[in-house]
């Protein structure tokens, strides 16, 4: 026989441990965050910082608490919002791409325009969405995130579809499979971990496009309305508040597009160690 | 009969390109092993790909199994192995086995007990879960061989499936694919670079040119069959060597005549 592998696949039944190790690979990330946070604290005392310039972690922490409930319904309402836009823009560069691919003609004739769709300044065009679709709709707000989210998505899945190797290609002629076939058996499968990092980029973006969108008008209990009318009044630990809650949700949602996508390409090397 | 036909078979690329091959007729007879031997740019990889209806000649007729190649393509009359092994990263051996099982549309049970048949002929043991990135070049090869075979075809093209394999190995899959090729009966075209894997596989060498490319001499290899270890040791078997080198030698000096007469 030749050589056995290198690598054995993860055995069952180790969660535990590998939760362990996942909290070993952590802790210089949570040492960094103490020192920055001690550091910052302390650099009041130290440099003489204005508070209204940049409130102590310390003031934010208690303004978030105190304020949580109202927050947290803020930051969930914009995380719908952001979702909202992240599922369309992201279906439809898919979509796209799936069309790009399987036509190089619409390939041609498209991509000149999405590129300049893709260099339109997004905090220019928030305004205008808003008044498309209404100060206080949602539609706005999910039409923003949903253009930041397309073209990520559309030319990552694009790279992926047509990054496929001619041997695959020849191998799959030689069974007599037919276009589709192709599609759903190289294709598609290629291109996933390409569309998987557009789509970590894109949840994201979702986020910071519905806040954007909100800044130029949203219902009164939104994120992006909440920090802005903070500032207004002078309530920076306020606005820190807001944007610590915009971070988190956001960084919730890159995490679970990643937790999807370990859980989709399990067969990568990457991701099953 | 005949498995493939050849007839004054050309290849150009492009408008006025390079000629790749041009005026091959061959006919190969079933249970054959022949192997296409030449200097790179002969076209013998072209060659195996209009038996395979892969690349369309641009002259000449190709027949497979008494069809026309587009026909036998269709109808799966073929297995083919690359060099490289081309196994899809996201399916296990088993799953890579299976594939153009799964695209005839046979039923799950008849895939796997099938692809169990596969593992067993090409000795890849309880490797069925593992993923590609997990196996050794020999392995790989092992499994791209399964799948050429998996439904059956009656002709097995080969474009180098061992060129990038250490020699040790190379060998060891020689024998194997010997034992193979006699147990499921197939007729096998066996592109290679390697005169002594030519002369110990194959009952018939064809040596081809380049430039353009075509066949300049057919050797018959009648060394006795089975062949195993011992057949690379005997004299006969040098002398084959020797004959095959020989022809394509002369082929390259009739190169270099040619060039020279043209240049």
């Amino acid at each position: 026989m030749s050589t056995p592998v290198a690598v054995q696949p993860l055995p069952r039944g180790r969660v535990a441990r590998l939760v362990g190790r996942r909290l070993r690979d952590w802790i210089p990330a949570l040492v960094v965050l103490v020192v920055v946070l001690v550091g910052w604290q302390e650099a009041y005392r130290v440099l003489a910082i204005k508070q209204f310039l940049l409130p102590k972690p310390s003031a934010i922490g208690s303004t978030f608490w105190d304020n949580r409930s109202e927050l947290l319904h803020a930051g969930w309402l914009t995380f719908q919002e952001a979702v909202g836009g992240f599922a369309i823009g992201s279906g439809l560069g898919i979509l796209v791409a799936l069309a790009l691919a399987r036509w190089r003609f619409v390939g041609r004739a498209m991509m000149p325009y999405a590129i300049a769709a893709n260099a339109v300044p997004i905090i220019a065009f928030a305004p205008i969405a808003n008044a498309w679709f209404g100060d206080f709709s949602k539609a706005s707000k999910i039409a923003i995130a949903a253009v930041l989210c397309f073209f990520p998505v559309m030319v990552n899945t694009l790279r992926g579809l047509t990054s496929v190797k001619p041997q695959s290609l020849e191998l799959m002629r030689s069974y007599a499979a037919g276009e589709v076939e192709i599609f759903r058996r190289v294709r598609i499968p290629t291109a996933l971990p390409f569309m998987f990092t557009a789509l970590k980029v894109a949840s994201v973006l979702a986020m910071i496009g519905a806040i954007v969108a909100e800044y130029f008008g949203g219902s009164f209990s939104d994120l992006g309305t909440l920090i802005r009318s903070q500032y207004q009044v002078f309530a920076y630990e306020d606005a820190w508040a807001g944007i610590l809650v915009a971070c988190a949700f956001g960084i919730a949602f890159y995490l679970a597009i990643g937790l999807l996508e370990r859980l989709v390409l399990r067969w990568q090397p990457s991701t099953s160690e | 009969m005949s498995v493939v036909v050849l007839e004054g078979i050309s290849k150009q690329f492009g408008r006025g390109g390079t000629t790749a091959v041009q005026g091959i007729d061959l006919e190969i007879d079933e249970r054959e092993f022949v192997s296409l031997i030449g200097p790179s740019g002969c076209g013998k990889s072209t060659l195996l790909r209009i038996i395979g209806d892969l690349i369309e000649p641009s002259s000449g007729k190709a027949v497979v199994n008494g069809k026309t190649a587009r026909q036998a393509r269709v109808q799966r009359d073929y297995g083919i192995v690359f060099q490289d092994a081309v196994l899809y990263d996201w399916r296990n051996v088993t799953k890579n086995i299976a594939l153009p099982l799964e695209l005839a549309g046979w039923s799950r049970k008849r895939r796997q007990d099938r692809v169990r048949e596969m593992m067993e002929l090409v000795e890849l043991g309880d490797f069925g879960s593992h993923y590609p990135w997990q196996l050794s070049g020999g392995m790989q090869q092992r499994v791209s061989i399964a799948r050429a075979l998996s439904f059956d075809p009656p002709l097995l093209l080969m474009d180098e499936p061992f060129g990038a394999l250490d020699e040790m190995t190379r060998e060891r899959l020689n024998l194997e694919l010997l034992r193979i090729w006699e147990q499921s009966g197939s007729t096998i075209v066996f592109v290679t670079h390697s005169i002594a894997e030519a002369v110990f596989l194959s009952t018939r060498v064809v040596v081809m040119s380049s430039r353009p490319g075509r066949i300049t001499d057919v050797i018959p290899i009648e060394l006795p069959q089975p062949r195993t270890a011992v057949t690379r040791e005997q004299p006969r078997f040098f002398e084959l060597v020797t004959r095959v080198r020989e022809a394509l030698h002369l082929g390259a000096e009739l190169d270099r005549a040619a060039a020279e007469a043209t240049g």
